[in-house]
């Protein structure tokens, strides 16, 4: 039996070996793992740190990158209080309607909208970016092959282009995006944005913020889900042992 | 009028209602018969938990489906912001929705070891080829559900002569992937489970007509060699389930989207092709067949000959030992099938290029060799072990006489 278990385990780490070693094979350098508060078993999101991305998002990568699944109600997770949540949401103008003239009309944002979106569209957004269409935000964390670490690393990832390497126009050299040209410009520089709290705004720590931000939008229910998991696999063990127990002890009663 | 005033089923419910009903619907009866007394082969070892765990994960599978639906939006401009309306604004949506995901991953690693077990241990053989076929038939549809995505994606059927395109244009409702293309397999998707479930009675209706092989692969010769299956069972397979779901939570809750893949969070574009397209982890294998023969139409026939070939098994072994541990090579060779697979499945999720491809041609070649060659071959000229007289010997072994030991656990 032992035997059996133990050839049976080498093959599952096998198999889940090769698969996570094919998957993670790019031609760009791996990204560096990061430290993020929301790893591990009671990960959470550090709340100082949403509270700067999102001021990172909305002062620099909101001129360009929409983040359509996430609307202002959403931000009382970040620690912002309602009424400021609504200073935030009216800040932008929504179109509504129709009204009873049948027209459409503006009205200041509420915190039930969407948060809005740079581009009315997908052709604006690349008549306004040399043909370059800037990713929705709302899952980055979650649809790029080394998450989290991986946009850090695409933030942070800006150089200028080695020798002999020629880029095509309206193209920037970074060491992580695949194919190593990218469209978008770095798009943070020291001291661009202004931090309530006082932390200076190096580029490291702007892009640790924003991708905190970033990671909180893709993932909102992460905490809950750590917080449930870590429940339900103590109840989990607790029930192993019982049954087990419970085995042990009918079992005793026949020969086996 | 003759009513029969006393039913006088001597193992029957107590409670007098419970009675009434079991007089007229035996349900009470049927458990007492099929699940609680049911005679089962005293030395099953672990190997034997996957059936009743696949059935469980088949149950979570639907009670989630069924909810998820719910909220679902099988609509090609509106799927995917439903998908994530459910993972924010549904109330633990995305709890559902991770529980349903893994536990597909899930539901193919127990089956493929439940099989795995009925190809070490002979479970095949007679009299149980229709059990093992109906197990077949539920792999089918099961791998279906999401492989006809992929189907459609890698557009298989134009493969067939003549009539090709036009299924592929029944498929697809129109003439590229679209709203209707979705709409028919969400349809699908959502009725297979059900035969699933139809087919899995019938799984066990061939089970319990001569019930569970065992690690000795000999039959029952007495009541000594079986012992009911609650509580002996049922507290077995509890255990066993407890142990499955502590990994499944792990899965779910710390590494949701371990065995998905990053650009299934990406809206899907008719425009951009993902650049290196894989397939979920269970189908790597058949995608390695599939690739790795130049032609298209072959390709697609060894692909579902390599599930199908399964339902031919029990007529290709030509030995009458069940159990691979009365037989010395086979107990070897039968490692190979699995490795095998999990080369196939790393050759699939590589690029086709190189030394993939002749590792991936080589491990199709020995996957059909195995089957079609080996296994015939085999039975020939292995000499097995002698077989213990019965289960009881073999597990109470030394009080009664020395026999050829197993390690019946």
């Amino acid at each position: 039996m032992r035997r059996h278990v133990v050839a049976l385990a080498a093959a599952l780490v096998l198999a889940v070996g090769f698969a996570g070693q094919a998957w993670a094979e790019e031609e760009a350098p791996h990204p560096p793992h990061q430290k993020w508060s929301f790893n591990g078993v009671f990960g959470t999101y550090d709340r100082a740190a949403l509270q700067r991305g999102f001021q990172v998002y909305k002062e620099v990568c909101a001129a360009c990158h929409a983040v359509k699944h996430l609307y202002y109600r959403d931000l009382a997770e970040l620690g912002y209080g309602e009424d400021s949540i609504k200073g935030i949401a009216a800040q932008v103008q929504v179109t509504d309607g129709p009204n009873d003239q049948g027209e459409m009309f503006q009205r200041p944002g509420r915190p039930s909208d969407p948060m809005a979106r740079p581009f009315a569209n997908d052709q604006a957004a690349r008549a306004a970016n040399n043909g370059a269409l800037p990713p929705d935000l709302s899952l980055i964390t979650k649809a790029r092959e080394g998450g989290s670490d991986y946009i850090y690393a695409l933030l942070t990832g800006f150089k200028d282009a080695p020798q002999g390497v020629k880029l095509n126009p309206n193209m920037y050299y970074n060491e992580y995006f695949a194919g190593h040209q990218i469209a978008m410009p770095p798009p943070l520089n020291a001291d661009q944005v202004k931090y309530a709290d006082g932390t200076p705004s190096t580029v490291q720590q702007m892009a640790h913020d924003a991708v905190t931000f970033l990671s909180w939008a893709a993932e909102p229910n992460l905490e809950q889900r750590h917080r449930i998991g870590f429940k339900v696999i103590l109840f989990l063990l607790i029930a192993t042992g019982v049954f087990y127990a419970g085995k042990r002890k009918i079992w005793s009663r026949i020969e086996h | 009028m003759a009513v029969p005033s006393h039913p006088a089923p001597s193992a029957g419910p107590r409670n007098r209602i419970l009675r009434w009903i079991d007089y007229r619907l035996p349900f009470w009866a049927a458990v007492q018969h099929d699940f609680m007394e049911y005679p089962a082969p005293r030395n099953l070892n672990y190997w034997w938990n996957f059936g009743s765990l696949a059935g469980v994960i088949l149950v979570i599978m639907i009670a989630t489906g069924v909810v998820l639906a719910m909220h679902y939006q099988p609509n090609a401009d509106l799927a995917f912001d439903s998908v994530e309306r459910i993972m924010r604004d549904v109330n633990y949506g995305w709890l559902l929705r991770y529980i349903h995901a893994n536990g597909a991953s899930m539901f193919f690693l127990i089956v493929y070891i439940h099989l795995f077990r009925g190809l070490y241990y002979g479970s095949y053989k007679y009299p149980r080829e229709l059990l093992w076929m109906l197990g077949v038939v539920i792999l089918l549809p099961w791998g279906q559900m999401s492989y006809w995505a992929a189907t459609v994606i890698t557009n298989l059927f134009s493969a067939i002569p003549v009539v090709g395109n036009d299924i592929v244009t029944l498929l697809w409702g129109g003439f590229t992937v679209g709203n209707p293309t979705l709409n028919r397999f969400y349809s699908l998707h959502y009725l297979l489970p059900f035969v699933i479930v139809a087919v899995v009675m019938l799984h066990l209706l061939a089970l319990h007509q001569h019930g569970s092989n065992n690690p000795l692969g000999i039959d029952r010769r007495g009541p000594q060699d079986a012992i009911t299956f609650h509580p002996y069972y049922t507290i077995k397979d509890l255990f066993g389930l407890c142990v499955f779901l502590l990994i499944f939570a792990v899965f779910i809750f710390y590494m949701p989207n371990a065995l998905g893949h990053p650009d299934n969070y990406i809206p899907a574009n008719p425009m951009v092709t993902p650049n290196h397209i894989v397939p979920e982890w269970y189908f790597l294998p058949y995608y390695a067949i599939l690739r790795s023969v130049p032609n298209k139409l072959l390709g697609v026939i060894l692909m579902f000959s390599s599930v199908l070939i399964l339902l031919l098994l029990p007529w290709l072994d030509t030995s009458r030992v069940r159990s691979a541990r009365y037989r010395p090579i086979y107990r070897l060779v039968s490692w190979l099938l699995p490795i095998d697979a999990v080369i196939l499945g790393y050759v699939g999720s590589q690029p086709p290029a190189g030394f993939i491809v002749t590792l991936g041609q080589l491990a199709t070649i020995y996957y059909f060799f195995h089957f079609l060659i080996l296994i015939p071959l085999l039975g020939k000229i292995e000499r097995p072990l002698p077989l213990p007289l019965s289960i009881a010997e073999a597990v109470l072994g030394p009080r009664t006489r020395p026999a050829a030991a197993g390690e019946g656990e």
